[in-house]
């Protein structure tokens, strides 16, 4: 593979039904480009955590998907209410989702402890008020 | 065991896939929460869940499944059953509840993971 191939989407905040088309867009992508069935679901399954937690908490955003020769990176960023406090937020269980989204089957305060465990590197980039800036690698 | 086997034991109806119902599969996992499917299940190749809504499609999609099995008769939407036909799962409806359908694919052998 030679230059970077980059990915955009747009996710939408408004509706809690379509969460997840970007990762599933992406998953095919990543299936066309013949990379591994594990890489793939690990990338699949941070991504699709990270689109949901965009659609709870932040009212939607944008990722940016780039494959790398030795890496993929997944870029989230909202514009949301920002993690007040992001070592409870990294905590297994801990959650602020609203009973709504629980009752969806989210919610469950998992969503970035496993983010973390199915990338090799996680930097989050918060400002209250201003928003959330995600980044995560898979080496392939 | 094929999915055959598996639409026979729960007594289930097929939505969708029936062409794929000779395929093997070798695990399977109950869960309403999707969250913890997301982050506890590795290699399931069977969903069963008593959640509609068409995250259910997509976690199951992530997760590389084969089959969703819809409990205590709920029944899958229309759009769900697209995104599911889209990306070659089966889906299937049973009126048994969570714990009798779990256990009777698990008498039959369904265990949890491939490697038990």
């Amino acid at each position: 593979m030679g230059e970077p191939l980059t990915f955009h989407f747009d996710v939408d905040g408004d509706n809690f039904t379509s969460a997840g088309e970007a990762s599933l867009s992406m998953k095919k992508n990543l299936r066309q480009l013949g990379i591994s069935p594990e890489i793939i679901r690990r990338v699949s399954i941070a991504m699709y955590e990270g689109e949901i937690n965009m659609v709870i908490h932040a009212g939607g955003g944008t990722a940016d998907v780039t494959v790398h020769s030795d890496r993929i990176e997944i870029l989230l960023a909202d514009r949301g209410p920002g993690i007040e406090n992001i070592d409870l937020a990294m905590r297994e269980g801990f959650s602020t989702a609203p009973e709504n989204i629980r009752n969806l089957g989210f919610g469950a305060g998992m969503g970035l402890p496993n983010m973390k465990k199915n990338t090799d590197s996680l930097v989050v980039d918060t400002a209250l008020g201003v928003g959330t800036t995600i980044r995560m690698t898979v080496l392939i | 065991m094929k999915m055959k086997r598996v639409a026979e034991l729960l007594a289930a109806e097929v939505c969708c896939g029936a062409e794929l119902l000779e395929s093997e599969v070798h695990s399977a996992c109950g869960s309403d929460m999707m969250s913890d499917v997301l982050a506890y299940v590795k290699d399931q190749a069977v969903l069963l869940t008593g959640l509609v809504n068409p995250q259910v499609v997509r976690t199951a999609v992530m997760m590389d499944m084969r089959c969703i099995v819809f409990v205590r008769s709920k029944a899958p939407t229309p759009e769900m059953l697209a995104l599911a036909e889209d990306s070659g799962l089966v889906v299937m409806k049973t009126s048994k509840r969570m714990y009798e359908a779990c256990g009777v694919l698990y008498a039959d052998g369904l265990r949890l993971s491939e490697a038990n």
